[in-house]
């Protein structure tokens, strides 16, 4: 049972990003996914989520089986994929309580009502478990949130959803180290057998944290290079400019 | 933007869209002529001076001309001569519901009047049509002197009070619908809250039309006298038919010296409905005039409740929701004059547009010269779902003088894209990511309803939405 990604094309305003890429996921393990600035490393995060701003002109991706690509954006989500944003989005007037609620209520079926004592107890253990405080429960979602805040909210509400699949686009920007080591000890809590981890970054920082079972990298829309956690290092101690290079040639 | 389906579904108003039979006793027919003013007055046995107030007001409806060289052309489309202007089965409103005809109290049990009634309410006037088919109110508050009546019997039974009141806050001749309504009002409440009491509870009136080419024209009153506090909620319901239905309200407050008085209106009128409705309440020193309103369908809705702060220190304050999807224009806003020293008032007023859906807010407010120390605050923000949605905003700030404080802000936004890729993508329908959005939107002004009303706020707001995405 995994996530399976092949031979993906996808391309916004007519620009192809991704250019046949292929991985596969499968649960219990974390993979990373490094690269450049520019190398479709955020396409990828919203493709896989369903963003209707770009278009799959190729390939397939499949979620323990199922056809992705042909579930509409909340479908996804209900079926068990997350994606924790770079930049997620200001909802002004809804508290981060009523969101995280009607998320966990669309999950119900019809007719059933979530059970509020029990929400409300399993939210707040896991804010304090990620050190957020309880006055954010009544806070507009993201609204006024500093970087680092908006990251944890990013985290809760994936403990709060208990997904199949996680991708994390960009988790540790924007972090400083005290909330990445709070971050990432949330996310090694939910590492289990019956879950699946796409952690997409910029820095090896993050994966000192989030040790990931494989490493992949990324450049121009292909995955260039894969193998174990000593890649990060690799790529952490000679940059990102070799692996342009081996793309060229293997061009 | 979203800028997928344009045309709004045609929402199911199942709480609301049933009517019954007809079976009137009385029915002034079709178009209104002085034979239609006498009509009803002999029905209701009106005295002879609100006979004659009648028929000077109908005079000045014809002579005044439709406001369409500022309001909207569809009022041209408004038939006076096809309406019915008065329908009653002839009964007397009774103060309990077993003995209210059974189809008309199963209409308010559909509506949830008496459960509410129950629940938390002082006292409860049911307006069927033309006249009221239940009428009750707390004995405690009887006792307390509190008068809670339709205006037939208010002007009978207490002329004394109501009538140096009557066409004082609002004259006829404010404008043709005032005119309209002062030549053919029936029923609305009557409410006369004794010095220094302080009503805890809120008094409740529900208007109901059942009938077909028919115009409803409820003429409310309600004084507070010296001191006393009280909170009144009136909503709204008819059935959906082909043809037009008027709804053309007067409603008047008075607040005395120190007095607390709210208004707070949930209307849910079918699309069929012209709205027009004159309101306006008098604020003496240090008084208080509160008007919560939230307006939810209706054809064309033209509504901008207004207070006259006339003592020192007297407040004002509008807080208005307003929804208007494809086929409706919501024509709303509030009309704030100050007429003493440090007189404050604020309006906050939020629309929503969908689909081909027009939302328009009309302010007007006027400190004179002559005044110090007045304090204005004006916030207008409309929210636009569709491409294909409208608003307008038409402020009118007129501050003579220079010892005032006023502040307005305006604002016009969107469901961005991004929020609702945000949504969706943790498990919500398009749908309901929208109406979440939504009633983010609105959320501060829909806690200032009481709670009960502020969940079928937000379900109402729910159901109007669900058509918006497809």
């Amino acid at each position: 049972m995994s996530l399976v990604v092949k031979d993906l094309h996808a391309a916004i305003d007519g620009t192809e990003i991704l250019k046949g890429l292929s991985l596969e996921v499968p649960k219990g393990e974390v993979h990373a996914i490094m690269g450049p600035n520019g190398s479709g490393k955020s396409t990828l995060s919203k493709v896989l989520a369903g963003h209707d701003d770009y278009e799959v002109t190729g390939g397939s991706v499949t979620m323990d089986g199922a056809d992705l690509l042909e579930l509409e954006i909340d479908e996804r989500s209900r079926a068990g994929l997350f994606l924790a944003f770079q930049y997620p989005a200001e909802v002004p007037g809804v508290t981060m309580a009523n969101f995280i609620r009607a998320a966990r209520q669309a999950r119900m079926p019809e007719g059933e009502e979530l059970e509020a004592v029990s929400y409300y107890k399993d939210l707040y253990a896991k804010m304090d478990q990620l050190g957020i405080d309880r006055k954010f429960t009544g806070r507009a979602v993201n609204e006024g949130f500093s970087g680092g805040e908006k990251k944890r909210n990013e985290v809760l509400q994936m403990m709060m959803l208990d997904p199949v699949y996680c991708i994390m686009d960009e988790t540790d920007s924007g972090l400083d180290i005290d909330a990445l080591k709070v971050v990432a000890d949330g996310v090694n809590s939910m590492r289990s057998p019956g879950r699946g981890f796409l952690v997409i970054t910029h820095y090896q920082r993050l994966l000192d944290y989030i040790e990931p079972d494989h490493v992949h990298v990324l450049a121009a829309g292909q995955i260039v290079r894969s193998g174990g956690k000593e890649l990060a290092l690799e790529l952490e101690a000679r940059g990102y400019d070799f692996l342009k290079e081996e793309v060229v040639v293997a061009g | 933007m979203y800028t997928g389906t344009q045309e709004a579904i045609d929402i199911d108003r199942s709480k609301g869209d049933f009517s019954y039979p007809e079976s009137h006793k009385f029915d002034a027919g079709v178009g209104l002529s002085p034979a239609t003013v006498d009509y009803i007055c002999d029905v209701k046995n009106d005295p002879d001076w609100v006979r004659e107030f009648r028929h000077k007001a109908l005079k000045t409806f014809e002579s005044k001309p439709m406001p369409t060289h500022w309001a909207t052309k569809d009022l041209e489309n408004i038939d006076f001569d096809i309406i019915r202007y008065y329908l009653s089965d002839g009964t007397k409103p009774t103060r309990s519901w077993d003995e209210v005809p059974d189809d008309i109290k199963e209409t308010f049990e559909r509506l949830g009047i008496p459960q509410q009634e129950r629940a938390f309410l002082a006292g409860v006037e049911a307006q069927y049509d033309s006249e009221a088919a239940y009428s009750n109110v707390k004995e405690e508050l009887e006792k307390d002197g509190v008068i809670f009546v339709n205006s037939t019997e208010g002007l009978k039974e207490h002329e004394e009070i109501f009538r140096p009141w009557f066409g004082k806050v609002i004259p006829t001749g404010d404008n043709k619908f005032s005119a309209l309504n002062s030549a053919v009002f029936s029923g609305g409440s009557f409410i006369y809250v004794p010095k220094g009491l302080k009503v805890r509870h809120p008094l409740q009136a529900y208007f109901r039309i059942n009938s077909e080419n028919f115009g409803q024209f409820e003429r409310t009153l309600i004084i507070c006298d010296e001191g006393s506090e009280l909170t009144y909620m009136e909503g709204c319901t008819a059935p959906k038919f082909e043809t037009t239905t008027l709804h053309s309200a007067v409603v008047e407050l008075v607040a005395m010296k120190d007095a607390k008085l709210q208004y707070i209106t949930v209307q849910n009128w079918s699309s069929n409905v012209f709205n027009l409705v004159t309101k306006r309440g008098i604020a003496h020193e240090n008084a208080e005039v509160r008007w919560i309103d939230c307006n939810i369908g209706s054809r064309l809705t033209m509504k901008y409740p207004g207070v006259v702060m006339k003592g020192r220190k007297a407040r004002g304050e509008v807080i208005s929701i307003a929804l208007a999807n494809s086929g409706q224009h919501q024509d709303t806003g509030a009309k704030m004059i100050h007429a003493a020293d440090e007189t404050t008032s604020n309006v906050v007023s939020k629309s929503i547009s969908v689909g081909e859906g027009r939302a328009t807010y009309r302010g007007q407010v006027h400190i004179p010269k002559h005044l110090k120390g007045c304090r204005n605050n004006t916030e207008c923000d409309a929210l636009l779902i569709n491409s294909s949605s409208r608003t307008d905003t038409y402020p009118a700030i007129t501050v003579r003088g220079n010892q005032h404080a006023t502040q307005h802000e305006a604002s016009v936004s969107q469901v961005s894209a991004e929020m609702l890729f945000y949504l969706q993508q943790r498990g919500l329908s398009e749908g309901a990511a929208m109406s979440l959005a939504v009633n983010g939107f609105v959320n501060d002004l829909v806690r200032e309803f009481p709670m009960e009303y502020s969940v079928e706020l937000k379900r109402l707001i729910e159901l109007e939405m669900e058509g918006s995405v497809g």
